[in-house]
This record gives C-alpha cells, sequence and structure tokens, in this order.
C-alpha cells in the first residue's frame, strides 16, 4: 500500500507538521469566555476556545499545567497563527504567557479586555485580527511529509463491554502499523491502567522507563485509594461486571491494547511533548476531556477515541475519529462516529477494518474532515489538582 | 456457521461472548469449530476455550487478567463466580 500512504501538511519553523493550518482564537481566562463567544459568531472559521480556568489557582502544579496548556495550543503544528485574548490581571495574563511562549514562528496577536477598550471593542479587534490572520494563511500551501512527523492520541470515552474487545483492540492495530511507519502514538489515562503495571513495564525499552512506568501506575493507584477510601474497587464498577469484565486488570487490558504491543520508550508528564518516536506514555488522568488536552498539547495532530456509549466530544484544531465499539451505537449517532469496530462481531475481518481505519486515517490527516470536526463538537477541558481559592 | 465468539489473541485460554449464548449451543470462532457451550453465558463475558485448573491463569489479551478459583471445564462461563482477581479479592 505504499503508493496510497502518501500525506502532507503544512510545515512549521521548528521541524513539526501541522495536519490543519487554523487561525485560533484564544482565552487565557475564564472572565473572557462572552468575548470569545462574540469572535465565534463573528468569524466561524476560526477555531474559538474559551475555557473555565486561567486564575483562582495558585498551587505550584496547576500553574504549571495551566501555563503548559495554553502555551502548548499556541505551539501547536495545526495552529498557524493565533488571536490571544487576555483580561489584565489574571495568573496566565499574556505577558507570562508570551515569556513561557518565547517564538511560537507564527503569527501570534494579543488583546487585553482591561486595555483594548473593554468586552465589545475587544471582540471586534479580535474579529478583525483573526480575519486578517485567515486571508495570511490562505496563502500557505501543503507539502509532503514524512511518517516520522506524525503524532496520533489514543482515546477511549464513554467505554461499554465492547470496547475493550472491539474498538480498542482495532485502534491498537492501528497504533502498530503506525510505529511501523516511523511514526509516534502516544496514550494516557492512568487510573485505567491499574493492575497492569507488570505488562507494560515488560514492555520498557530500558529499566529506567519500566520503573517510571510502575511509578506512575503506584501514585495513580494510591491517589485513586486516597480519594476513594473503601470505594476504590469501584474503579471496576459492577455495571462494568455486568459486562463481563472481572477484575480490575481484564478491565485495564482493554483499554491499553489501544496504544497496541510495541516497545514503550518514554513516559511523558500530562502535556509534555515527547523527545522520542514510536509509542510514549501520558502520565494524565483518565477523563477523557482532560485527557485529551494533554495528547493535544504533547502534539498530536490527530487522535483516535473509541466509543461505546457514545460521546460527541471532539478537540478544537484537530481532527478525532471515532471508533464506535458497537453497531448499536455507530448507527444510533450516525453523525458523531466514523468507523464503526462493532462490525467486527458480525465478522468482518479483524484485516481489513484496520487497513480501513488506514486510509480513513491518511484521507484525515490530507485534510478530510471528522465527524466531530464537520460538525465543532469541541470539547476543551484541562487538569487541575487543587480546589480553587 | 457465522462466529459467536471472539478470541483476541492466540495465547488466550479464554473467548469473549459476542451474543448470549445458552448450554447446549455451540461456540464457533475463527479458528474454533464446534465448542459445545456448558453453561448459560450473557453477551460480552467469556467462555472457556480450554480446561482450567483451579489456581490457574485466565489469559485474555495474552496476558494474565485473573486466577481461576476452581477447576473450569472447556465451554463453561469464566466470570467472578469462578475466578478473582490476583490483585484486589475482587
Amino acid at each position: 500500500m505504499e503508493a496510497m500512504t502518501e500525506i502532507t501538511g503544512y510545515p512549521r519553523p521548528n521541524g513539526t507538521f501541522g495536519i490543519r493550518n487554523h487561525v485560533l482564537v484564544l482565552a487565557t481566562v475564564s472572565c473572557v469566555t462572552g468575548v470569545i463567544h462574540r469572535i465565534s459568531r463573528e468569524v466561524p472559521e476560526a477555531v474559538c476556545v474559551p475555557h473555565a480556568w486561567g486564575c483562582g489557582r495558585g498551587g505550584l502544579r496547576d500553574v504549571q499545567v495551566l501555563l503548559r496548556v495554553l502555551s502548548g495550543m499556541v505551539d501547536h503544528p495545526n495552529v498557524g497563527a493565533v488571536v490571544l485574548i487576555g483580561l489584565g490581571c489574571e495568573v496566565s495574563n499574556t505577558r507570562t504567557l508570551a515569556a513561557v511562549i518565547g517564538d511560537a514562528g507564527k503569527p501570534v496577536e494579543i488583546l487585553n479586555v482591561q486595555d483594548d477598550g473593554g468586552s465589545l471593542a475587544t471582540a471586534s479587534k479580535g474579529a478583525a485580527a483573526a480575519r486578517r490572520l485567515l486571508e495570511q494563511l490562505r496563502t500557505q500551501r501543503r507539502v509532503p511529509m514524512s511518517w516520522d512527523k506524525v503524532l496520533a492520541g489514543m482515546e477511549c470515552g464513554g467505554s461499554d463491554a465492547m470496547s475493550g474487545v472491539t474498538a480498542n483492540v482495532a485502534i491498537g492495530a492501528v497504533a502498530d502499523w503506525l510505529v511501523e511507519q516511523g511514526a509516534t502514538v502516544i496514550f494516557g489515562e492512568n487510573t485505567e491502567m491499574i493492575g497492569t503495571a507488570h505488562v507494560l513495564a515488560r514492555r520498557a525499552k530500558n529499566d529506567q522507563v519500566a520503573r517510571q512506568i510502575e511509578q506512575m501506575i503506584d501514585r495513580a493507584e494510591r491517589l485513586t485509594q486516597d480519594i476513594m477510601g473503601d470505594m476504590a474497587s469501584l474503579v471496576i464498577s459492577p455495571g462494568n461486571m455486568d459486562g463481563g469484565m472481572s477484575t480490575i486488570a481484564e478491565k485495564a487490558m482493554g483499554s491499553i491494547c489501544k496504544g497496541g504491543t510495541t516497545i514503550i520508550n518514554e513516559v511523558v508528564d500530562y502535556g509534555e511533548v515527547p523527545t522520542q518516536r514510536g509509542l510514549i506514555l501520558q502520565d494524565g488522568p483518565g477523563y477523557d476531556g482532560d485527557s485529551m488536552t494533554g495528547l493535544a498539547v504533547s502534539g498530536s495532530q490527530l487522535m483516535f477515541f473509541s466509543t461505546g456509549r457514545g460521546t460527541p466530544a471532539g478537540f478544537p484544531g484537530l481532527p478525532v475519529i471515532k471508533v464506535a465499539s458497537n453497531s448499536r451505537v455507530y448507527a444510533a449517532m450516525p453523525d458523531d462516529m466514523d468507523v464503526n469496530a462493532g462490525a467486527l462481531v458480525e465478522g468482518k475481518p479483524r484485516a481489513a477494518l484496520r487497513d480501513e481505519m488506514i486510509d480513513l486515517m491518511i484521507r484525515v490527516i490530507n485534510g478530510e474532515p471528522t465527524q466531530a470536526e464537520r460538525h465543532g463538537m469541541d470539547v476543551f477541558t484541562f487538569m487541575t489538582v487543587h480546589p480553587p481559592f | 456457521m457465522k462466529p459467536n465468539i471472539l478470541i483476541i489473541h492466540p495465547h488466550d485460554n479464554v473467548a469473549v461472548v459476542l451474543s448470549a449464548l445458552a448450554a447446549g449451543e455451540t461456540a464457533v470462532a475463527q479458528g474454533v469449530e464446534g465448542l459445545p457451550v456448558l453453561s448459560d453465558i450473557p453477551a460480552s463475558h467469556k467462555i472457556a476455550l480450554e480446561d482450567i485448573a483451579a489456581g490457574g491463569e485466565i489469559i485474555k489479551y495474552g496476558e494474565t487478567v485473573a486466577v481461576s478459583t476452581r477447576d473450569i471445564k472447556k465451554g463453561e462461563w469464566v466470570h467472578t463466580h469462578n475466578l478473582e482477581s490476583k490483585r484486589w479479592k475482587r
């Protein structure tokens, strides 16, 4: 299938490739949410991202994650230009953020509601900036890119008893194919790895990575027990058991199989950009919205997302390929699903499903929108560890 | 006959039942012809592909996911009544 695997993207000055070329309109803080919504109505082609954070959390870890996530969205390879909308007095204010971002290698226009005439005037300046940047980006063209520039995130959410049998197994087969092509595959959700430390550590590149895997899963397990106490065993719920899962290890195997079977080359922190290629683990939470943001900010240009109950969640500026674990949900949510892994149950050979998913992934890399992308089902949340002050 | 169970990994000693099976029916997968079903098994639950002695490993995804608490016969339902976690007692 050599001839069919040609892919193209937008080269960035830092050596990465975008598979989209978006104008991102990003809030630095929750206070400017309404401004972002107004710009979104005026310039629907821009990727407009409000969020609920940016201030009120002073813990070092929360500030680290906040700055890493917001600067990572600006740096994201699928983003060609940025309009940053700040308030003025927030923790992640535009001066602090600009220092973290440094030279983004792309146009970044900065507005602050407190300095730019209030919300309406800022929205109107922001919309004008977004239109101007969209015009600039139209002159950029796709060029051929190699597979070693591809970073794919693997996610699951709204899982059912078949997620670990059909969809995640199918995604794992694509993950193995990607690694074979020289690409990078990343997945996280440390709480869903509990019970599989021995399996993952055995696949580590070296002893150091093996120890990092064990420590990551051990921390996730202790945190779960600290927070949930006697309820910790509900990490595998009665509903899971009704669906045929019997132990935490069985449930976790159904989750980690979406990363495939190759050597694990690195463990990265939440939202940290990997330094290695091949399969990478991310030390991030199981909540799918928070997890997707970590994978995106680590540099994933696209994601596979398996679901059995059905979720419409996509991610701003980034194609998310939704893989249904059963034919029922594929039929019930036709505008949300891209792939029916439930076809395995009706006798479709595993190799045929994998090849179909690879074909779709290539078309998506080359510009074909996924369902969530086509319909604007963006979700943007990220991890916090402390309560607000 | 159309497959009604799915074997995830070639080393597995259990398979996933794709639609509910009743005792007396026959389980079929690619490479498994006519495995007599010994118990009623709900959809997405596990069926034993071989006899598993008490204390034996339950292997799915090519990995040990549980340990049997009593002898399990080929064709039997494999679930919380005849296995336990190696880790947490459930």
